[in-house]
């Protein structure tokens, strides 16, 4: 299964931050939109880093005035992405492996989506309880 | 007046399509403590099921026992069959504005991918699904002609249409009589010339979507051998560091026994059925009369892209396999319905966990739904359907809830079948279907073989008494 299914029932407004707004203002856009991760956009619109809420708490354990930061000096800059094409599993796989939580999803040049770990595990759960679903409706409805 | 949902005043639910995503949406529903509900379903077959019964393939049989779960759901008295009934022909969205609350869209994925190659229009090469209807006694694809007198097919793809498409062609007479293949299916494989019939995949063994009951059963068939190239079955260095470094058993298994395949000698059955891997096919090769002689491969290697995947990508080393006949199975999507947001990228309606939505609002489009492969993609098995019809099924409570639902100006069920009595007087209801089920279950009997089927509209209609 390639992770385009996912991405088939979920909204492709993705919410984007510059890096030279404030800590304050990120947090302020994640709770407007109940988001845990912001994709930091240049000015052509690329993306160049994502900023998490694990970032911020990570930060805010070090520094008092943490709002007052920018999201460049927060955020993670080495971002890595996914495609439509790839695989469920091998997404899954990665996201545990790295810790990742949020997964942006790249189609060639375009961000189209973020991926979280959760919409990662409830779509490898459904396909194992379809799985199962259907080998009990055989047993149960089949001439086993 | 009483709320929305109450004995006096039921939720009126039309689902559009009737198969496994349909019914499992129409069950959940039924089920709902505390809610009063009327469910009219549309088809535009005038019998019910879908893919369960134009889609799993004729000798899986035990597959299909779900339609007698389908049944169970239909016998309530709240729900309503309509068949031979079309959606943007007989019935439209304005007429199911007027006489429902909600609407649920559960229209399945039957178009199929191209696979945007030269030669793909010669005489010879098909979509698999064509196929695949064919012998399932679809009316649509009834009347197809697929030329089985050639020698040698290739199938582009190795998920499970794919599979079940070699498979249906590997099967000798004697194991398709039994099933309830379409007759006159049954009939020209009777007479196929087939020998050699290939899977091609564009990854490696390790990659390949196939279940490991499935490519067992490839290996266990009565008049076919199934081969793999001791090359293409060895895994690269990617594959093999990717799952050592899993712990994927199942893919283990799958590779094993692919190996296994590659390992063993063929038995000397009629018909060989080799499983190629690492090959994309970038022409098909036609001769003079326009007709497919050969499809050219090229030779992939895998890449893993930054999330992970290992994906194919094309070498230098290029060769071609002749081939008479050729199938694509390379994806699936969804057909634009009128009136309703479509989504071309994923080729699904435009929608949220199953609300539609509005392309230019961004907002959800009221008392509109989807599930199935019209919502989420070509993907998953029949069950799949269950989780994805449950999760459409609570946006549609939550909404009834909050009272976001359409406000019908006709909500009776016996104004819709006014309606229905006009525009196709020849619908059938479900008792309808299941006299031709009858029908069909006893004209099988007496050939030995679970039913035979119906596959002309006008036999269906003619049947039922219309």
């Amino acid at each position: 299964m390639k992770i385009e299914s996912i991405l088939a029932t979920k909204s492709s407004n993705v919410v984007t931050v510059r890096p030279d707004l404030s800590l304050k203002e990120a947090v302020d856009l994640m709770a407007e939109h109940n988001i845990g991760a912001l994709i930091v956009v240049d000015e052509a619109g690329r993306p160049i880093g994502i900023i998490s809420e694990r970032d911020i708490i990570r930060e805010a354990a070090r520094t008092e005035a943490v709002f007052d930061l920018t999201v460049s000096r927060v955020m993670t800059k080495e971002l890595i992405t996914a495609s439509p094409e790839d695989d469920l599993e091998t997404v899954l796989q990665t996201m545990t492996a790295r810790h990742f939580r949020h997964l942006p999803v790249m189609d060639r040049e375009r961000l189209i989506g973020v991926l979280t770990i959760r919409e990662v595990v409830e779509a490898q759960l459904d396909r194992w309880q379809g799985e199962v679903d259907t080998l009990q409706t055989q047993i149960s409805e089949g001439q086993v | 007046m009483p709320p929305v949902g109450t004995e006096t005043n039921p939720l009126r639910v039309a689902i559009v399509g009737s198969g496994p995503a349909a019914f499992y949406a129409a069950d959940h529903l039924l089920k709902h403590d505390g809610l009063h509900v009327e469910i009219d379903m549309f088809e535009r077959l005038p019998i019910p099921y879908g893919l369960v019964r134009s889609g799993v393939a004729p000798d899986h049989h035990k597959i299909k026992s779900v339609t007698k779960k389908f049944a169970e759901v239909a016998s309530n008295p709240r729900f309503r069959f309509y068949g031979y009934v079309e959606f943007g022909k007989d019935v439209d969205l304005s007429d199911l504005r007027r006489h429902y609350h909600q609407i649920l869209y559960a229209t399945g994925a039957q178009t199929d991918k191209r696979m945007g190659i030269p030669g793909e229009e010669l005489n010879g090469s098909h979509a698999a699904t064509e196929f695949v209807g064919w012998y399932n006694g679809h009316p649509d694809y009834r009347d197809r002609q697929f030329d089985l007198s050639q020698e040698r097919v290739a199938i582009v793809g190795v998920g499970n249409v794919a599979v079940d498409v070699a498979r249906i062609l590997c099967l000798t007479p004697d194991e398709l009589a039994v099933t309830d293949i379409a007759s006159h299916a049954l009939a020209a494989l009777r007479k196929s010339r087939v020998k050699e019939v290939y899977l091609l995949g564009r990854r490696g063994p390790a990659q390949a979507a196939f279940t490991n009951p499935e490519i067992k059963e490839l290996g266990n068939l009565a008049g076919a051998d199934a081969i793999v190239l001791p090359e293409e079955a060895q895994l690269d260095d990617v594959s093999r560091a990717a799952l050592e470094a899993s712990d994927d058993r199942a893919t283990r298994k799958k590779v094993e026994i692919l190996q296994a395949y590659a390992a063993r000698e063929p038995a000397g059955k009629s018909r060989q059925l080799t499983i190629r891997f690492l090959v994309s096919p970038v022409e098909l090769i036609g001769n003079a009369a326009g007709q497919v002689v050969a499809i050219r491969l090229v030779k992939n290697a895998l890449q893993a892209t930054a999330a992970g995947t290992l994906s194919p990508i094309a070498t230098d080393s290029v060769e071609e396999l002749p081939a008479g006949l050729v199938f694509r199975s390379v994806g699936y999507r969804g057909a634009a319905l009128p009136g309703v947001p479509f989504n071309e990228r994923w080729g699904v309606i435009l929608n949220e966990k199953g609300r539609v939505m509005d392309p230019e609002t961004q907002r959800s489009v009221v008392g509109e739904y989807c599930s199935g492969w019209i919502k989420r993609g070509p993907t998953g098995v029949i069950g799949t359907n269950k989780s994805d019809s449950v999760e459409t099924v609570n946006c549609m409570l939550e909404d009834l809830a909050e009272g976001s639902i359409l406000h019908p100006s006709a909500p009776q069920a016996s104004k819709m079948e006014e309606l229905v009595r006009k525009h196709q007087p020849r619908y059938l209801s479900f008792a309808d279907w299941l006299r031709l089920d009858e029908i069909e279950v006893n004209n099988g009997r007496a050939q030995g073989r679970p039913r035979e089927k119906f596959t002309r509209i006008e036999d269906m209609l003619a049947a039922a008494g219309r």
